[in-house]
């Protein structure tokens, strides 16, 4: 084999745009723990393009509904179906920013550096990357001391670094400042806005109405609703989320 | 038989005056327990890793084995290196008996489930707060370790300061393999162990001084090491 074949075939694979994630088709999807059934047979659909809110009370299941649909943990039974691919692959092509960012005991910059150099990114991007993420100031610092605020714009930096098509958040900003919270809402509807496919969880019904295209309302482990973001918010279908949002919801 | 006043003058005479005969037992103890610390490192990390992310069968019981070999006498590893390494033993014809080399595997035999047990439970601490984000970046197995390995420095250094307290400490073992022999392995607890017996207080009182000092050295390190990791925020 010459010295050119190799990269230039590597190259050449990388260059040819992989077929699409989207859409999502989830059937029958069921997740029990035991005797517990904390999902139950989900079915829905989620389009090529936007920013999806997953809603509802505490414990129904959305934060599990987010590790199953990025393949962190397999269902107890039922199927997603993420345009087709081979659900080995579908997680890397996603990032996860968890309520509780875990950064790695190292500065600020070098926890872009982790994942640049291990997900074989190009190491450049990391000040720009930083930049966005208003974090450039810190570079340097011990990722542990950061404030919650920076320290989930700097979970976000990481998930962005991998190039993720579908970016998933869990409650990012639900300990957060008014401030921090409007960061983190710019940065990812920047990110929608440039073709990423965003799935995010929240409580909190203004960030849902200035973030969502189509909100999906869990209740019980079952979906109450998937509707398009206006028709929620002029007026809920189910009784559950229209209880929700008047604060009456009982779990 | 000197009194108590003397030897303790005398020791102290003879660690101000640098006294070669002391210095070289030193040194020895130092090159004996120090060489057997990094080879227990060596063996013992990877083995602490494996266990600590590694899911197979068994595992249960390798901890409990893990554990109780952290527990070894001392006299009971002389022992069984010394069979070994006798001259009708399988290891006999390296003639490794009586040497530091015979010492330095005793000594690494001893910490080396040491290094093992305590850097499987730091790395397997940090694997569980790391490990549904590692698998969210896909990282590959090698570099889950690598990073864990490279996150719990600061907890791994003081794992290996303990191995070497250890070891320096250590008597049983290294006076059955080595056998206190003068210029050859005679090395600080050999010495004071049986120099004691003869008689000669004011070098054992000078050797048990610096092994104390070693020993508050070991844990002013290892207090060192937490608090610098503390200021990096490695906590
Ligand atoms: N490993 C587990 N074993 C048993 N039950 C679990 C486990 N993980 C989560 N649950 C339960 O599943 C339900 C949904 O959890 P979760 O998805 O975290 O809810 P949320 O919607 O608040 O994010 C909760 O009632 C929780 O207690
Ligand atoms: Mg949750």
């Amino acid at each position: 084999m010459s010295d050119t074949a190799l990269p230039l075939a590597t190259k050449l694979k990388d260059a040819v745009p992989a077929a699409p994630l989207m859409p999502l088709s989830v059937r029958d999807l069921t997740l029990r723990f035991g005797e517990t059934t904390v999902l139950d047979g989900l079915n829905f659909d989620l389009g090529s393009a936007g920013c999806t809110m997953i809603m509802g009370p505490n414990g129904s299941g959305k934060s599990l509904l987010l590790k199953l649909l990025h393949g962190l943990m397999a269902p107890t039974s039922g199927h997603i179906d993420w345009g087709g691919q081979d659900p080995q692959a579908v997680t890397k092509r996603q990032a996860l920013v968890f309520q509780k960012p875990v950064l790695l005991r190292r500065s600020v910059a070098a926890n872009i550096d982790f994942v640049l150099k291990t997900r074989g990114k190009d190491r450049g991007r990391r000040d720009a990357l930083l930049d966005h993420v208003g974090l450039a100031h810190k570079a340097d610092q011990p990722a542990r001391l950061l404030s919650g605020g920076e320290a989930q714009r700097l979970a976000l930096a990481r998930a962005l670094a991998t190039d993720p098509e579908v970016l998933f958040l869990d409650e990012p900003t639900a300990s957060l400042d008014p401030a921090s919270v409007l960061a983190i809402e710019t940065i990812v509807r920047d990110a929608r806005n440039r073709g990423m496919r965003i799935c995010f969880v929240t409580h909190d019904m203004g960030q849902a109405r200035r973030m969502a295209d189509d909100v999906l309302f869990l209740h019980g482990g079952r979906i109450a609703e998937h509707t398009a973001a206006r028709d929620f918010f002029c007026e809920p279908q189910s009784a559950s989320a229209q209880n929700y949002m008047d604060g009456r919801l009982v779990v | 038989m000197q009194s108590i006043g003397e030897a303790f003058g005398l020791a102290l005479q003879l660690v101000a005056s640098g006294d070669g005969d002391l210095l070289e037992i030193v040194l020895l103890s130092l090159r004996v327990s120090l060489t057997a610390t990094a080879v227990a490192c060596l063996i013992g990390l990877p083995i602490g890793a494996l266990v600590a992310i590694g899911r197979f069968s068994g595992r249960g019981a390798v901890l409990i084995v893990m554990n109780a070999l952290m527990g070894l006498p001392p006299v009971v590893v002389g022992l069984v290196v010394y069979l070994h390494l006798s001259r009708s033993g399988p290891l006999g014809f390296l003639g490794l008996l009586y040497t530091p080399t015979a010492m330095i595997i005793a000594q690494t035999i001893l910490i080396a489930p040491i290094v093992a047990a305590l850097s499987r439970q730091v790395l397997e601490d940090l694997h569980a707060e790391y490990a549904e984000q590692f698998r969210s970046l896909c990282l590959t197995r090698l570099q889950t370790v690598q990073a864990l390995i490279w996150d719990a420095r600061y907890s791994l250094l003081t794992v290996g300061l303990a191995g070497f307290g250890r070891a320096v400490a250590e008597v049983g073992a290294v006076i059955i393999v080595g056998g206190n022999i003068d210029h050859l392995t005679r090395v600080m607890t050999t010495a004071i162990a049986l120099e004691t017996s003869k008689g000669d207080l004011a070098l054992a009182l000078a050797l048990g001084l610096i092994l104390l000092v070693i020993a508050l050295g070991v844990n002013a390190a290892v207090q060192s090491v937490r608090m610098t990791a503390a200021r990096h925020a490695h906590v």
